[in-house]
């Protein structure tokens, strides 16, 4: 089954306008999408899960699809991650990730938990984690939430085919860059560096300095 | 003697952009990506970075093509939200005394053990296994090892983690001190000593057996079960 994804596909320039447009239309469903998420949270509101589940489980299907799930376990996935955004609602924080971005850590350990039949590790909330102190000025405040989504989009998107390759082998085929070097037969330091390349450029479409 | 939590300055030894993207993905096998989820708990330049790396993910599923479900997958979904949860997380005992100070991912893994004493493995080393079946081929394993103290030469294929969680050492790349990770990759042969007054505890974690290659390496492989 061919699944069209074009968020890596840096050689459809035609696309290109087309994305402007629907980065525009995503960024209010976006604000929606991030107050539905508050209303389940706080008065557990099914008609707000409703309008969680119409945007993201296709989504979270397509994208397990596209890893390479077959059509039944990435239907019992997507069901399993959205029963997860509804338990896990309250731990929702806008001010530190992205609706998507949320939604795709669940979908990512949920999946590595059916697949590997093991837990992939993860960072709670109140591990301290992000909590560090940082003299970096809070995510939110360079760009806003929601502008983030947009902009990484944008980055993603023009990245240069060979970043934009790794990426992809990363996201898609589950491969470490120590399998992704051994599959393209490069030195892991030539990919090592383009994904380092692609991470500058994202952070800097972010406003972010290199350190 | 305990586990003790001391946060010192910022580490310096990080993480690769290639490691946090690999990691966001879902790409690592456990036992890395164990040692890169308890290391973002130490340093908040490799959390923002694992953050932006997450966020590739975030814009990938935004852009997702998406797939019809089942016409009643929103009613079998609730369905799902009432039934208790079918395999609650493992949780066997709490985290000993001695582990209390571990990094969050850490004590979840050590909760999932069911044996959490230091096992002594050769003079000055002690470990104690966070992935006894070995799932994967890779291995996690934390270790206490007296000041003075060599770990045997080793080479190793693929992917090899350590993360310092008290006390300190120096190798052919560095000195390693809490927080630090050290990212070794293939073909790199090092020979670790802790330079500590306290014991060295750390993380290591590969993602494919590591290869002694020293005599005495070979003869204590077995034991180290790498």
């Amino acid at each position: 089954m061919a699944v069209q994804l074009q968020a890596c596909d840096p050689v459809d320039r035609g696309a290109r306008k087309e994305d402007m447009m629907v980065g525009v239309m995503v960024e209010d469903e976006r604000a929606a999408l991030a107050g539905h998420l508050r209303a389940v949270a706080e008065r557990r509101d099914k008609a707000a899960f409703a309008a969680l589940f119409a945007f993201y489980a296709p989504r979270v299907k397509g994208y397990l699809i596209r890893q390479g799930c077959q059509p039944a376990q990435a239907e019992d996935l997507a069901q399993e991650v959205m029963a997860a955004v509804w338990r896990k609602a309250g731990l929702y924080d806008p001010a530190k990730a992205e609706a998507s971005t949320w939604v795709f850590t669940i979908a990512r350990n949920l999946r590595i938990d059916a697949i590997r039949r093991e837990r992939y590790p993860q960072v709670e909330l109140d591990d301290g984690a992000r909590e560090l102190p940082d003299d970096r000025p809070a995510a939110d405040d360079v760009v806003s939430t929601g502008q983030r989504a947009r902009l990484v989009q944008r980055a993603i998107a023009t990245l240069p085919p060979d970043q934009a390759e790794v990426i992809r082998q990363s996201f898609f085929q589950d491969k470490a860059h120590t399998a992704i070097a051994e599959d393209l037969g490069l030195p892991l330091g030539t990919v090592k560096s383009r994904m380092r390349l692609a991470m500058i450029k994202i952070r800097a479409a972010l406003g972010e300095q290199e350190p | 003697m305990t586990y003790h939590s001391v946060k010192t300055s910022p580490p310096n030894h990080h993480a690769s952009d290639a490691l946090l993207l690999s990691y966001a993905a879902g790409a690592l096998p456990s036992g890395v990506a164990l040692a890169v989820a308890a290391h973002t708990t130490l340093c908040a330049d490799c959390a923002h970075r694992a953050a932006v790396a997450e966020d590739i993910g975030g814009s990938l599923l935004d852009r997702a093509e998406p797939a019809a479900l089942c016409p009643d997958a929103l009613a079998r979904t609730f369905g799902r939200i009432e039934a208790p949860e079918a395999t609650p997380p493992p949780r066997m005992h709490d985290v000993p005394p001695h582990l209390a100070g571990l990094p969050g991912p850490l004590r979840a893994a050590v909760n999932a053990l069911p044996d959490t004493r230091w096992r002594l493995l050769a003079p000055g080393i002690r470990q104690i296994d966070l992935n006894p079946g070995a799932r994967g081929g890779g291995s996690s394993r934390l270790f206490r090892i007296s000041p003075g103290t060599t770990l045997p030469h080793h080479g190793h294929a693929g992917i090899e983690l350590t993360l310092i969680l008290q006390g300190s050492f120096t190798d052919e790349v560095g000195r390693f001190q809490v927080g630090d990770l050290a990212e070794l990759e293939d073909d790199v042969v090092h020979q670790p000593i802790v330079d500590s007054a306290e014991d060295c505890i750390c993380l290591i974690a590969t993602e494919a057996p590591l290869r002694f290659s020293s005599l005495l390496g070979r003869l204590m492989q077995p034991l180290f079960g790498l």
